[in-house]
């Protein structure tokens, strides 16, 4: 490690003192302000977890039930805290279990610091009991990764991963430490690292872009606004919120965007992408300038490239460069933090209102009322629907829940139909898709926002995949509401046989256990319901219970989600049956 | 798809940690693109290598894929130039039998018209470099084929550009 190469400013930690490696892995995190982490012991860690038990009152370590578990669960405190989330796990197994959470958290941009044991550096690359080499199987969905052999490194490495974690385009940072390197002794002391040489975090907004950007906007009959997770990230939410409505603008979301700006505001006009609404994907194809706002333009969003918004002129705001350009040519980009291009760009622009063209999103969100959301909100036909349940926890929570969601059909419903008052509040696998991810990621967001109602929706079918961390829930008494919807069948993977394979069901039924008994067998209070006379009283018990609570609802067995864009078409060819 | 392809030299400046060639060279994996060669060595600065890699693609895909390597938190600056704004070469040994170059006259013309320079010859074999071109090189390839290559190796190319690359002025810059 090049000591030259970072810049650092001191910290309470500034004098020297002996300690073990270690030690200082758990002495830089406390400095980093850690105060949560989630891991697993094992062999190859074992001496930062005997530190753990020295500073568990300064520290509190949650024992998951799976690494996948620990890695889910610290994106979930990330997401909604705006901090750091930490994964602890071992060598070999234990590492590899976090490598899921890692590159989930790789493509959605959520900052982790991932810490894991290594065998003894005279045994790297002898092929020693639990050794992999993790360093290169984590190096394509890290954002950096290291391996630690000597523990006077330990300081500038980690404060080097916080900074890197956080920083810029956030994302999940590795590193790896020997177990020689955890017992060995050296004078510490720690600095926190504010620049790396050859990282270059965010640029200052370029003052021409954005007079060349208010210009276009302000010239548009028919702007329109895509905004991403880069709002969220970059804190940027009142200034976006000032941009639209100064200029009028109708403004969509893309999944990870979900509740930036509330979901009730006039100008919200819903979500882009594949199950996302008609009218902002249908009217893409007819804005004359199209300008996003920290999302990188994802298949799932614009469908076929050849065919998106090709007759408008668009302008990109992003905070990482290699996004430009990468899949949708910019008129105008405009490189950097979010919160400061929004605030510059605001004096530039002219009030205006743009109704005519926002009467356009109202009637076609008439038209997907009528043909979709009614029937998925207050249906009259027996079964119960994926969106009503959803629509009673809005009802309950007043749309001031976080609502986390697993992956499959109710995911979709939950995004397009939760309502949110405050940012922050849609905690999703977007770019990864992973199954098993709610359920953990749950626990983390719980624990980093303890007075907000964290309410998770999964399927049978992602619920089994991460069960085991219901363990962890009862453990620590994190009073999660876990909704369950069954519908006894990979929902959204049946969907695609139905419409596209000609309704061959190949291994998508799923026969399922009793998921109630499970949960009390981790004696976390549950219920199951299969009527819709029984679904608002089980949401306000659940609502009002105190601590973590599990409920079962059994779900219409082959409902789709529309509107859709099948792959491959154009966002105008969207379905809406 | 191939008719818009044009050969690349990009050029890296990165500090000199572990690990950097996968980071790098995954990038290329992920995408499908074939190194034509790559070679690292240290650079003009202190502490900072630089890799010099060869590829054939479009512009457009050359421009990503740069943009997706100076992301790496590692790399300082990465470029990338056409042939006609760099000047470039390949370096190349031959191992041929001793016995050609004493009885062959032409064996001696060859290493005299072609620059090649002889670093050692012993009783069984005399080894040549040559550098330049990868023209040149395939040439006295197919000179020498004729009477027999015992071993024959080439270099990936290094190149310097002939634009001035301002990467020192960004890491005054820095401190
Ligand atoms: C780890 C993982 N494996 C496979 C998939 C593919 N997949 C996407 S959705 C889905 C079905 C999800 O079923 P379920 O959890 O029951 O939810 P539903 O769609 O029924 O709401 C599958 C298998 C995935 N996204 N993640």
């Amino acid at each position: 490690m090049d000591i030259e190469t970072v810049k650092t400013t001191d910290v309470a930690t500034a004098k020297t003192v002996r300690i073990s490696g270690s030690e200082a892995i758990i002495k830089c995190m406390i400095a980093e302000g850690v105060e949560t982490l989630y891991g697993y012991p094992g062999g190859a860690i074992m001496p930062v977890y005997d530190e753990l038990y020295k500073y568990r009152d300064q520290i509190h370590h949650v024992l998951t039930r799976h690494e996948q578990g620990a890695a889910h669960a610290a994106q979930g405190y990330a997401r909604i805290s705006g901090k750091v989330g930490v994964a602890l796990a071992t060598s070999g197994p234990g590492a590899t279990n976090l490598i899921t959470g890692i590159a989930d958290a790789q493509i959605d941009s959520t900052p982790l610091v991932c810490i894991t044991g290594q065998v003894a550096s005279h045994l790297l690359g002898s092929d020693a009991f639990q050794e992999t080499d993790i360093v290169g199987i984590s190096t394509p969905v890290t954002k950096w990764n290291v391996q630690i052999t000597k523990a006077a490194d330990i300081p500038e490495v980690m404060a080097k991963a916080f900074y890197i974690a956080k920083s810029g385009r956030p994302g999940p940072v590795l590193v790896d430490i020997t177990k020689d390197a955890q017992f060995e002794e050296f004078d510490f002391s720690y600095k926190k690292c504010t620049s790396v040489r050859s990282y270059k975090a965010s640029c200052k907004p370029n003052i021409e872009a954005i007079q060349k950007a208010a210009n276009l906007i302000n010239g548009a009959k028919k702007p329109m606004i895509v905004w991403g997770q880069g709002v969220i990230l970059g804190k940027a939410e009142a200034e976006l919120k000032a941009v639209i409505e100064k200029a009028g603008i109708p403004s969509a979301w893309t999944i990870l965007g979900a509740s930036a700006i509330p979901t009730e505001h006039p100008l919200n006009i819903g979500m882009v992408g594949m199950h996302g609404n008609y009218a902002p994907n249908m009217l893409t194809n007819e804005c004359d300038v199209l300008i996003a706002i920290g999302m990188r333009f994802d298949d799932r969003v614009t469908g076929n490239l050849s065919t998106y918004a090709k007759q408008a002129k668009v302008i990109h705001f992003e905070i990482d460069p290699a996004e430009i350009d990468k899949n949708v040519k910019t008129d105008v980009a405009v490189l950097g933090d979010s919160k400061l291009s929004l605030a510059e760009l605001l004096p530039f622009l002219n009030e205006t209102s743009h109704n005519e063209w926002h009467q356009k999103f109202k009637d076609l969100y008439a038209i997907e009322f009528e043909k979709v959301i009614k029937d998925d909100l207050h249906p009259t036909k027996e079964g119960l629907t994926m969106g009503e349940v959803i629509n009673q926890i809005n009802v309950q929570s007043k749309g001031d829940a976080a609502i986390v969601s697993d992956v499959g059909q109710h995911q979709m419903i939950a995004c397009r139909y939760a309502k949110f008052n405050k940012t922050k509040s849609n905690i999703t696998s977007g770019g990864l898709g992973t199954m098993g991810f709610g359920l953990p990621a749950a626990i983390g967001a719980k624990m980093a926002a303890p007075e907000r109602d964290v309410v998770v929706i999964i399927g049978d079918g992602g619920f089994q995949m991460n069960i085991q961390e219901l363990g962890t829930i009862f453990q620590q008494k994190v009073p999660v509401k876990i909704v369950v919807l069954n519908n006894e069948f990979l929902g959204m993977v049946r969907q695609w046989q139905q419409l596209f394979f000609d309704k061959r069901y190949a291994s998508t039924e799923m026969t399922n256990p009793d998921f109630v008994t499970i949960a009390k067998g981790y004696y976390i209070a549950a219920k199951k319901i299969t009527k819709r006379e029984e679904l608002a009283g089980a949401i306000e018990e659940m609502m009002t219970h105190e601590g973590a609570y599990f409920l079962e609802v059994c779900v219409e067995k082959e409902d789709n989600v529309f509107p859709m864009i099948p792959t491959g078409a154009s966002v105008s060819d969207i379905r809406l049956s | 798809m191939e008719s818009n392809q044009n050969t690349y030299t990009i050029s890296i400046y990165t500090e000199n940690n572990i690990g950097l060639l996968n980071r790098i060279s995954a990038i290329f994996q992920r995408r499908h693109i074939n190194i034509e060669s790559l070679n690292t060595s240290i650079s003009e600065i202190e502490d900072v290598s630089r890799f010099t890699i060869v590829v054939k693609l479009e512009e457009d895909r050359i421009k990503k894929i740069v943009g997706q390597i100076e992301k790496q938190v590692e790399v300082i600056k990465a470029y990338y130039h056409t042939d006609e704004e760099t000047i470039y070469q390949e370096s190349c040994m031959f191992k041929l039998k001793s016995d050609l170059l004493f009885e062959e006259r032409e064996i001696q013309n060859i290493i005299k018209e072609s620059n090649a320079r002889i670093v050692t010859v012993n009783k069984e074999f005399f080894v040549l470099e040559k550098s330049g071109k990868r023209n040149e090189i395939e040439q006295l390839y197919r000179d020498f084929s004729v009477y027999g290559i015992m071993q024959f190796v080439r270099s990936g190319r290094i190149a310097v550009t002939k634009e001035e690359m301002k990467i020192s002025q960004m890491l005054t810059a820095f401190n």
